[in-house]
């Protein structure tokens, strides 16, 4: 706030500004305001009697915010796509032997193969098995055209990121809900978000926009990953922070 | 209520804090740097599956194998293939590079007719079909005309079933006009007829070596088989072996090797000679060869009474180390020494070819470096140079011909491709860029009527064509790749399709059948096979099933047997007369002409010699440098658009040029502005400029940067052998 003090100080503009400030006050509360600008008493006044509508706007200002901030924003953040097929995970899960692997496998050469491809699908689905009217439209679009369907990936790190499945399930022995949660119990696909400034999915931060999470699953950031290196104590490549070095993801 | 400007900022300073406590400015700040991390325009390579296909590469005559990554579809990476005979894992900058190729902008998308003036540019994409029936109506109309002999073919080395098709196609159509680009290796060929009466390709037994001398071969700049010549390099490291490089440059072999010999440029035969006449004067020569296996090494009185002198007679009156010292300005303390270090070494080998070997030389001075390996008997011999058949597993029944094939085949050959051409088929080769004296070789090319270029690039040559029906890149399709460079065990390859065709090309195999299907008659007849992969399939076959299993086969058996002295010639004997005949003899005091090469244009004129000189940076041959080599060029070669020359600070100082002034080099059939790089680095009044540069085709990436230094060199034939064996050129350079 200016004071009277700084209005005698600064140009013929300023001060006409602040008398019109002073007016403003002085209608509020009503009360006969004395002219000298010198005055101690004045100055409390005129702070006091403009306290209210200042906290006010100052509080609208505020609330105003921190709606776009938490509940405007993540909406306008991420644009919602639906996946091409809505695969059903918990019935495939009943018909394999091999639980998750069945599909999502390791290739000879250690690499693995994330997503399946057509290749892996057609071993049962030639023909129309079911009566899904998603395996059907699976069936005559991907796999009898021999186009491989376009899956949205939930989990893709961004491409700086380098991540090998082999050392944390091979090596390490986790398991996959760790990292993916209960997807293979959904029946169906969920929307894929998609950070329209990244391009990469709503997973990798986390459903909830402040960060905080109850489960590891729930995000895929850094912290996330140097979080369980720390408590796992996974040697310390770096000679340097005696840490995990940049590059053991970074490459 | 009235909102003053109080409440206004109070408000603002509200949003701010209640901004602040939400999520919003950290988690876009957490987006924002992952996006700028990662540019969404950057190409990513895709995920997937890795795979490897074995091929090979046939960028260069070098022949290595290839291991191709690929993540699903996509090419990623080109690497060496471990345990080829040819590279063993290694692999050369351009062979790097070559996806750039596959997947660069300089293809040629689909077949192509030209529409605007020669060389302008306007193409009209055309069906095959289109294509090939416009070019047979042509080449119906030539031969009904009885100009079927005016039908000529210029094509790389000439080997393998692709260029032998289209020698086959012109035989049949009724033309004898088929020609290869010529190398050090085809005068090589050449040497070895005259002087062992064979028909065969030097195998260097590099690896052996204890000494190898070379006279200006750029061995790991790029001369033969490239990274079989780097790994050779290593051995000699590792073996203590002696490297002696004779060139008028510090080349990186020169710099690499144990002793580098500054030599006058044009002069490396008569120090060969001059060499041997030290071998010969301190009798270190091998007396058993020359004895028993030589023909013409001393002198004999004819029939008639009349006295020809031999080698040995010729050496030792001419060749002493002071007259060799003052033609080659190598000293005669230097010849002595090295003379008798080669021929005490335990294996010692000469070789020459300037540079990568591109351009043939001189047979006078590749017979007088071969006959230093006579004289210390290092042919045949390990560690030295084996006599070697390039494979020979083509064996198709001759054309058929009807009797226009028959009479345009017997009317005589043209001296190379010329204008009395009325059609010209450019397939593996670049004449308008490789040739020397560009200028004069665009204007006769340009008189051509049709030209055809089956390049899958946009070379100069297929640039200046009026048809082009682009072949598969050699990641795209079948061929076999024959490889004789130098190596001891020729080894024939089958590049096999490592990508599905990106573009509508053609494999050439299938477009010359094609074209002889629609010429018919006995032109179809002469191509009997269904498509270019069944000949490929049956043309192997020969070979047995190694080729097709391990896509390679080695010719073990090619090389001459260690210690073979057998000799095709009249004698029987390794001639030494082939040096000896056809020499000038000495003018008053001075050294008999070995032959008769002269560079264009008068030394007060151009009183400088200019080189080209050969990196492996820089592909200087039928494939242009692809961009990632572009980037690796020395700013001493290239700067920007202009070429450097490279001086003596003693030729700077006598043309008062500085250091990365411009100047201008001027030479009898042309004329360029180039920066100067002044340099101990090369001898006085020599001055180097890099081959590879100067396209005027291509991609923008290397189009316009630089000046091609064959554009300066005059061509020079050699009477011998017919082959341009221009080494360099006169020159004159004035500040500009």
């Amino acid at each position: 706030m200016t004071t009277s003090d700084d209005a005698t100080k600064n140009g013929s503009e300023e001060s006409a500004d602040q008398a019109e400030a002073i007016e403003a006050v002085e209608n509020v509360e009503g009360t006969a305001a004395e002219t000298t600008p010198e005055t101690e008493e004045k100055k409390e006044t005129a702070k006091c009697t403009g306290g209210g509508l200042i906290i006010f706007t100052f509080i609208a200002g505020l609330v105003i915010s921190l709606i776009v901030g938490w509940i405007i924003f993540p909406k306008l953040l991420y644009s919602k796509k639906d996946q091409p097929i809505n695969f059903n995970h918990k019935l495939h899960l009943e018909e394999v032997d091999n639980s998750c692997e069945s599909c999502h496998f390791f290739r000879e050469d250690g690499t693995y193969a994330g997503v399946p491809t057509l290749a892996q699908c057609i071993d049962c689905h030639e023909e129309v098995e079911g009566d899904s009217p998603d395996e059907e439209r699976f069936v005559n679009e991907y796999v009898a055209k021999n186009k491989e369907v376009p899956w949205l990936i939930y989990s893709r790190q961004p491409d700086c990121v380098f991540f090998s499945h082999a050392a944390h399930v091979k090596g390490a022995g986790m398991d996959c809900q760790t990292c993916h949660g209960e997807i293979g119990e959904s029946e169906s696909l969920k929307p894929y978000e998609e950070n329209r400034v990244t391009g990469y999915s709503r997973d990798i931060w986390g459903k909830n926009i402040s960060g905080i999470t109850t489960h590891t699953w729930e995000s895929m950031k850094m912290d996330d990953c140097a979080k369980c290196h720390a408590e796992a104590k996974v040697e310390a490549s770096s000679v340097q922070t005696k840490k995990d070095a940049c590059f053991v993801c970074h490459k | 209520m009235k909102i003053d400007r109080r409440c206004f900022l109070s408000l603002g300073i509200g949003a701010a804090a209640g901004t602040a406590l939400s999520p919003l400015p950290w988690k876009l700040m957490d987006d924002s740097s992952i996006w700028s991390q990662m540019w969404p325009w950057t190409p990513v390579p895709e995920d997937g599956e890795y795979t490897y296909v074995d091929s090979v590469c046939s960028l260069c005559p070098g022949g290595c194998g290839i291991s191709v990554r690929k993540v699903n579809d996509r090419a990623v990476k080109i690497e060496g293939t471990k345990d080829h005979p040819v590279n063993d894992g290694g692999i050369c900058g351009l062979g790097v590079s070559g996806l750039q190729l596959l997947y660069g902008p300089t293809r040629v998308k689909s077949p192509m007719k030209r529409i605007g003036e020669r060389g302008e540019g306007r193409w009209e994409k055309v069906s095959w079909e289109i294509a090939i029936s416009a070019i047979t109506r042509e080449l119906k109309e030539l031969r009904a005309a009885g100009k079927a002999n005016t039908v000529g073919a210029i094509t790389g080395s000439g080997r393998g079933t692709v260029p032998q098709m289209l020698k086959r196609f012109l035989t049949a159509y009724g033309s004898s006009n088929f020609f290869t680009t010529p190398t050090i290796q085809d005068v090589y060929a050449e040497a070895f007829k005259l002087m062992h009466g064979k028909d065969a390709v030097p195998g260097f037994d590099f690896e052996k070596s204890t000494f190898v001398l070379s006279f200006g071969s750029g061995l790991i700049d790029g001369w033969g088989s490239p990274v079989r010549m780097i790994r050779a390099n290593s051995t000699w490291k590792d073996n203590g072996t002696t490297v002696v490089q004779v060139e008028p440059r510090l080349s990186n072999t020169a710099a690499k090797s144990d002793k580098w010999i500054t030599i006058k440029p044009g002069t490396e035969g008569d120090l060969a000679l001059g060499i041997a006449h030290v071998i010969i004067r301190e009798s270190l020569n091998s007396k058993k060869f020359v004895d028993n296996h030589a023909n013409g090494y001393l002198g004999a009185i004819d029939a008639s009474g009349v006295f020809t002198q031999g080698f040995k007679e010729l050496i030792m009156s001419s060749y002493g180390p002071d007259a060799v010292e003052m033609r080659t300005g190598v000293a005669g303390s230097d010849i002595v020494a090295l003379a008798k270090e080669f021929a005490t070494a335990r294996r010692a080998v000469a070789v020459c070819g300037r540079g990568q070997g591109d351009n043939p030389a001189d047979i006078k001075e590749v017979m007088a470096v071969h006959a230093l390996n006579a004289l210390v008997d290092s042919i045949n011999q390990p560690g030295g140079v084996y006599t070697v058949k390039a494979p020979d597993y083509i064996k198709w029944a001759d054309a058929e011909m009807d009797s226009v094939a028959g009479e345009g085949f017997a009317q005589e050959r043209f001296s190379g491709i010329t204008d009395g051409l009325n059609a010209l088929f450019i397939s593996g080769a670049n004449p308008y860029y490789t040739m020397t004296d560009t200028t004069a070789v665009k204007k006769v090319l340009d008189q051509i009527p049709m030209i055809v270029s089956f390049s899958s690039f946009m070379d100069e040559s297929a640039a200046q064509s009026d048809y082009i029906l682009p072949d598969h890149t050699y990641l795209e399709g079948y061929r076999d790749v024959v490889a004789v460079n130098g190596l001891m065990r020729p080894v024939v390859s089958l590049a096999q399709p490592v990508v599905k065709p990106q573009f509508k090309s053609q494999s050439t195999g299938d477009v010359i059948i094609a074209l002889a299907n629609s010429l018919e008659g006995t032109v179809a007849k002469s191509f009997p096979w269904l498509n270019y992969q069944q000949c490929l399939k049956e043309t192997l076959d020969s070979m047995g099933p190694e080729i097709q299993k391990n896509g390679f086969w080695v010719d073990k058996k090619a090389a001459a047997e260690t210690g073979d002295k057998n000799f095709g010639t009249a004698s029987g004997k390794f001639e030494f007369t082939a040096i000896t005949d056809n020499t000038t003899p000495a003018e008053s005091g001075g050294i008999p002409k070995l032959s008769s090469i002269e560079l264009a244009g008068d030394k007060a004129s151009y009183p400088l010699l200019l080189i080209p000189s050969d990196s492996l940076r820089l592909a200087n041959d039928t494939i242009g440098n692809p961009p990632f080599m572009v980037k690796i060029v020395e700013d001493m070669i290239l700067k920007g658009k202009s070429s450097f020359v490279e001086i003596n600070p003693d030729t700077a100082r006598k043309y008062d040029l500085k250091e990365c002034s411009e100047a201008v080099i001027t030479t009898p059939v042309g004329k360029a502005t180039v920066m100067v790089h002044i340099s101990e680095s090369i001898m006085k009044d020599v001055v180097a400029m890099a081959t590879g540069l100067g396209h005027t085709a291509h991609d923008k990436y290397l189009a316009g940067k630089g000046i091609n230094v064959k554009s300066l060199i005059a061509t020079v034939q050699d009477p011998l052998t017919g082959y341009d064996v221009a080494w360099g050129a006169r020159a004159k350079l004035t500040k500009a």
